[in-house]
């Protein structure tokens, strides 16, 4: 699945986007998987409250399934208007 | 019902023209416009608009069509900018369009609170120390609860 950051969470990791591969079933496994790859990703996942996520570009929560889903979005809470 | 989201720079005044123009038999046209002020610390150079270019779209319809199912609206409008912007600057408009006034400013309300914290957009400030992203406001998410 791709797995993309936006604004600090994406300046923190590094990079927009990749390509992962994984078994995790939920975003909250997912971000496990991540934060035991490399710091920067530790880091950028430290606080989980201070981020939000979207699934296949719906927001939803950490303990939403990812199975099968083609899209996953790490970013802060959102500042429009 | 129509929803914009895009670099360039918008015309308020056309936009509001057009909108209020397009609808018969609505007696209440209300329209908002959010500007691009300094940052809280002073001294801002310029801002940076980050979105979500596969979501912002349907994010902002969905907010859109729940304004209009909930409330007697004939119409609504968003525009929203994203890059590089200053102070000044228009950075989005919502316009709705009622029978009665009522509808037409809760609706706009609803359109501007839930585009604050549910629009996936992140703005960035840009001073002579350096940049910052802005942090959210619990103030606006408890926005939300009242609708």
């Amino acid at each position: 699945m791709d797995v993309l950051y936006f604004a600090w969470v994406r300046e923190r990791i590094g990079i927009p986007k990749e390509k992962v591969e994984t078994t995790a079933k939920t975003v909250a496994e997912l971000v496990e998987e991540l934060k035991a790859r490399e710091e920067r990703y530790a880091v950028a996942f430290s606080d989980l409250s201070a981020l939000r996520v979207a699934v296949d570009q719906e927001l939803t929560d950490f303990d939403a399934s990812i199975e099968g889903v083609r899209e996953v979005a790490f970013f802060p809470p959102m500042t429009g208007g | 019902m129509r929803v914009v989201v895009q670099e360039a720079p918008f015309d308020f005044g056309k936009e509001a023209q057009d909108f209020a123009s397009g609808h018969s038999n609505m007696g209440a046209i209300v329209t908002f416009t959010g500007v691009v002020r300094d940052a809280d610390k002073g001294g801002m150079d310029r801002m940076v608009i980050e979105h979500y270019p596969g979501m912002t779209q349907k994010a902002l319809e969905t907010i859109a069509e729940e304004a209009v199912s909930r409330w007697n609206l004939g119409d609504a409008l968003v525009i929203h900018r994203h890059g590089e912007l200053r102070q000044g600057d228009m950075i989005m408009m919502v316009a709705t369009a009622a029978r009665h006034r009522v509808d037409a400013f809760e609706a706009a309300e609803f359109l501007m609170d839930y585009l604050k914290s549910r629009a996936p957009f992140w703005k960035k400030e840009y001073t002579a120390d350096g940049a910052e992203w802005v942090a959210a406001k619990d103030a606006d998410e408890d926005a939300l609860s009242r609708w």
